[in-house]
C-alpha cells in the first residue's frame, strides 16, 4: 500500500509542477498588455511620466528581467507565500484579493456538495426500497439532473428574487451594510447567500440520490444479499449491509466533487452576481490580470489536487476489496 | 420422513405471461437420505431448490405443499418462512464463490447473522471453528475478508455456514459447477461426510453432471421441463434407467457408471420446450424416439418395483 501512495504522490507532485508551470506560462502568453492596461486606466498622458511609471509597475511585477528568470521567480514567490500584486485591485496582493473572495466561494460549495450528498443519499436509499417513493420522487430526481444548471439557476434567481421578491438577487451583501460582526450583517449575508446556495444544492441532489438508489438496489439484488435472505436474515441486516457497501463508491463520488469546490461556482457566481473566486476569475481575465488570474488558478490546481489525493486514499481505505488488493492477498 | 412434497406448482411472472418452471412436482425424502436432483439446464431443478427454502420476487407458489418434519412449510408466506430457514431447511446457494459480504470480514459476518437470528456467537464459536478445521480450514479465516479466501475455501465456508444450525433438510445447488476435479470430490465427500456426523438430516443434491451425483446420492430424481419424470435409486437410474429420457441422458454420460469425469453431458437432440406455454401430454414427446399417439395425453406414473418411479407411457 505504501508502494501505490507514493507513487500517486509521485503522480500528483509531477502534476502540481506542470500545472504550475503552464500556470506562469498561459497569462503570459495571452494577448494585451497588462502595465499599458494599468497606465491608460491611470490615464497617464504625459509621455515622459507614463514611461518612467512603466518602469516602475515593469519592476513591480518582476517584468523587467529575462523569461527564464521569472519563471524562477515565481517559484520562489510562491514558496513564500507571494503571489504578486494584483493589477485589477492595485496594489492589493494577490494573496489578499484571492483569499477575500475564498470564503464566498467556500461558503457556497462546501454546504452545497455536502448536504446535497446526504440528502441524496438518505433519499435515494429510501427510494431503492420503497416503490411510492421511487415513481414520485425519482422522476423528479432525473429532471433535476437533466435540466442545465445554468437555466436553473436563473430560473430560481427569477422566481426567488424576481417574481416572489423574497431574495436579493446580486451581491454577497446589500451595498447599504459594512461589513461587520453583527446580527444585521450575518442575516443579510444569509440571505443572499440562499438561492445560490440552493441552485448548488438542488443540481446536485437528483444525481447523488438516482446514483445510491441504483446502487442499493444492486447491492440488494446480489448473492450476498440473496444468501443472507436464504440464511433467514432480517431485512434490517440486509439492508444493513447493502447500504454499507453501496455508500463506498458514494464516499469516493464526494471526495472527487469536493476537488471541484475551489473553482467550482463560476457559473453561479455569475448568474447570482455573488462574490467568490469564480468572479474574481471572471474579472482577473477581463482585467488581463494575469498575476490574479495565477493566483486563483493555483488555487484551483491545489483544490482539485488535494481532493483528488484524497479520493484515491479514501477509495483505497474504505474498502476491503482494494485495501487488501494493494496489500497483495490473495485472488 | 423429512421432507413430502405433493403436487408443488411455482410459476415466474413475467410480461409475456407465466414461466410454469414446477408443474406438479411430488416427491418425498427420508431421514438421513441424499437425493440427486439431475436434468439439463432450465428444466427446473433450481426453482425447486429455492421454493423449498426462498421464493425470489417474480416466483409465485401457485399450488402444491411441501410438509418438513411434519409441518407444512409456508412457501409463499416470506415472513412466515424466515423462522424456518437455516434452522430446518438450508441452502448451499450456486453462487457460493460470491455469498459472503466482501466488505465484512467472515467471523463478523457470521456473528452478525447469528445475532439477527436471536443466537449468540459465543455459543457457536466453538462448534463453528470445530467444522472450519473438519473441512480444512482454520479459526484464521474468520479475520479474513471474502477477498483473502481462494474460490474453493470460500465454498468450504460457505459450506459449514449453511450447516451450522444443523437444518433438517439442505439443498445443495450445482456446488461443485465451478470447481476443478479434485475439489470437485473433495465437495461431494464433505456433503457425505456431513450428512454421516448428523450435522444435516437429508439433503437435496442438484447438479447436471448425473456422473458426479451418483457417487453420493442414495437416489436419483430426473427432471425434465417442470415435473419429475424417474425417480428410482442411484444405482437403479445408471444402471436400468425407465424414462426414455434418463436413458438419453445416461447415454450422453462419456461413460456410464464411471467414477466422475470433468467431460459435460453431451446434448441431446432437440431442445426441451418452453414452460412458458408447455405442450399437453408428454413433455418429452418432440424428442423421444419411442412417441407414439398415447404419448400425446399425460403419462400416468408407474411404480416399475419399490421406491423405481417413471412417468412414461411406455415404462413396463
Ligand atoms: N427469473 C426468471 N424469470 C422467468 N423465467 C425464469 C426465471 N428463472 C428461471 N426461469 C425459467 O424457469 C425454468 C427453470 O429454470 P431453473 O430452475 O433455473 O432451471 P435449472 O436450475 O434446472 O437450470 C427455465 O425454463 C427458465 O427459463
Ligand atoms: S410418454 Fe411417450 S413420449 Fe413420453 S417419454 Fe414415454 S414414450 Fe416418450
Ligand atoms: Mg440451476
Amino acid at each position: 500500500m505504501g508502494r501505490y501512495f507514493r507513487r500517486k504522490l509521485l503522480i500528483y507532485g509531477l502534476t502540481f509542477v506542470i500545472a504550475v508551470s503552464i500556470n506562469f506560462a498561459v497569462p503570459r502568453l495571452m494577448p494585451g498588455d497588462p502595465v499599458a492596461r494599468m497606465l491608460t486606466r491611470n490615464s497617464v498622458a504625459n509621455v515622459e511620466s507614463s514611461e518612467a511609471m512603466r518602469g516602475y509597475f515593469n519592476e513591480l511585477f518582476g517584468l523587467d528581467v529575462p523569461l527564464w528568470q521569472q519563471y524562477f521567480n515565481y517559484w520562489g514567490a510562491l514558496f513564500r507565500g507571494d503571489l504578486g500584486v494584483s493589477v485589477f485591485a492595485f496594489p492589493s496582493p494577490v494573496a489578499t484579493v484571492v483569499a477575500d473572495a475564498l470564503p464566498y466561494t467556500l461558503a457556497l460549495l462546501l454546504p452545497s456538495i455536502l448536504l446535497s450528498w446526504f440528502v441524496g443519499n438518505a433519499l435515494g436509499a429510501m427510494a431503492a426500497r420503497n416503490k411510492l417513493l421511487d415513481n414520485g420522487a425519482l422522476p423528479i430526481g432525473y429532471v433535476l439532473t437533466a435540466v442545465p444548471y445554468m437555466w436553473l439557476a436563473i430560473l430560481l434567481a427569477w422566481v426567488g428574487g424576481i417574481i416572489l421578491g423574497w431574495f436579493p438577487v446580486a451581491g454577497g451583501y446589500s451595498f447599504a451594510l459594512t461589513p461587520a460582526f453583527t446580527w444585521t450583517f450575518i442575516v443579510d449575508l444569509v440571505h443572499h447567500w440562499f438561492l445560490p446556495f440552493l441552485s448548488l444544492f438542488v443540481v446536485a441532489l437528483g444525481g447523488w440520490a438516482i446514483g445510491m438508489r441504483n446502487l442499493v438496489i444492486y447491492e440488494l439484488e446480489s448473492d450476498y444479499s440473496n444468501y443472507l435472505q436464504a440464511l433467514g436474515a432480517p431485512n434490517r441486516l440486509v439492508r444493513r449491509y447493502a447500504f454499507r457497501n453501496a455508500v463506498l463508491p458514494q464516499i469516493t463520488g464526494l471526495a472527487l466533487q469536493l476537488g471541484v469546490v475551489v473553482g467550482g461556482a463560476l457559473v453561479t457566481e455569475v448568474v447570482f452576481a455573488y462574490p467568490g473566486l469564480g468572479s474574481l476569475l471572471l474579472n482577473a481575465i477581463s482585467s488581463q490580470d494575469f498575476f490574479l488570474l495565477q493566483g486563483i488558478l493555483l488555487f484551483i490546481v491545489i483544490g482539485v489536487l488535494v481532493f483528488n489525493f484524497l479520493a484515491d486514499v479514501v477509495y483505497v481505505l474504505v474498502d476491503p476489496r482494494t485495501r487488501l488488493g494493494l496489500e497483495g492477498g490473495q485472488s | 420422513m423429512t421432507l413430502e412434497v405433493a403436487d408443488l406448482q411455482v410459476h415466474y411472472r413475467t410480461l409475456k405471461g407465466d414461466v410454469r418452471a414446477l408443474d406438479g412436482v411430488s416427491f418425498s425424502l427420508a431421514d438421513g437420505e441424499i437425493v440427486g436432483l439431475a436434468g439439463e439446464s432450465g428444466c427446473g431443478k433450481t426453482t425447486l431448490g429455492k421454493s423449498l427454502i426462498r421464493l425470489d420476487g417474480r416466483m409465485r407458489h401457485v399450488g402444491g405443499t411441501a410438509v418438513l418434519d411434519g409441518d407444512e412449510l409456508p412457501i409463499g408466506d416470506d415472513k412466515a418462512m424466515n423462522a424456518r430457514r437455516w434452522k430446518e431447511v438450508s441452502i448451499i446457494p450456486q453462487y457460493s464463490m460470491s455469498a459472503l459480504n466482501p466488505t465484512r470480514k467472515i467471523g463478523k459476518m457470521i456473528a452478525e447473522l447469528l445475532r439477527a437470528r436471536g443466537k449468540s456467537y459465543r455459543e457457536f464459536k466453538d462448534e463453528l471453528v470445530r467444522r472450519l478445521e473438519l473441512v480444512g480450514l482454520t479459526e484464521k479465516v474468520l479475520d479474513n475478508y471474502p477477498i483473502e479466501l481462494s474460490g474453493g475455501m470460500k465454498q468450504r465456508v460457505v459450506m459449514v455456514l449453511s450447516t451450522l444450525l444443523d437444518p433438517s433438510l439442505l439443498i445443495a445447488d450445482e456446488v461443485t459447477s465451478a470447481l476443478d476435479v479434485t475439489n470437485q470430490r473433495a465437495v461431494a465427500e464433505t456433503l457425505v461426510r456431513f450428512r454421516d456426523m448428523g450435522f444435516v438430516k437429508s439433503m437435496i443434491v442438484v447438479t447436471h453432471d448425473l456422473s458426479l451425483v451418483y457417487q453420493i446420492a442414495d437416489t436419483i430424481m430426473v427432471m425434465y421441463a417442470g415435473r419429475i419424470v424417474e425417480k428410482a435409486p442411484a444405482e437403479t437410474i445408471i444402471k436400468s434407467p425407465k424414462h426414455p429420457y434418463t436413458r438419453a441422458l445416461i447415454g450422453a454420460l462419456p461413460e456410464v457408471g464411471l467414477e466422475y469425469g470433468d467431460e459435460r453431458l453431451q446434448s441431446i437432440p432437440g431442445k426441451p420446450p418452453h414452460l412458458l406455454n408447455p405442450p399437453t401430454g408428454c413433455r418429452f414427446r418432440a424428442r423421444c424416439p419411442l412417441a407414439s399417439e398415447e404419448c400425446e395425453a399425460e403419462p400416468p406414473t408407474v411404480t416399475v418395483e419399490a421406491g423405481h418411479e417413471v412417468s412414461c407411457w411406455k415404462a413396463n
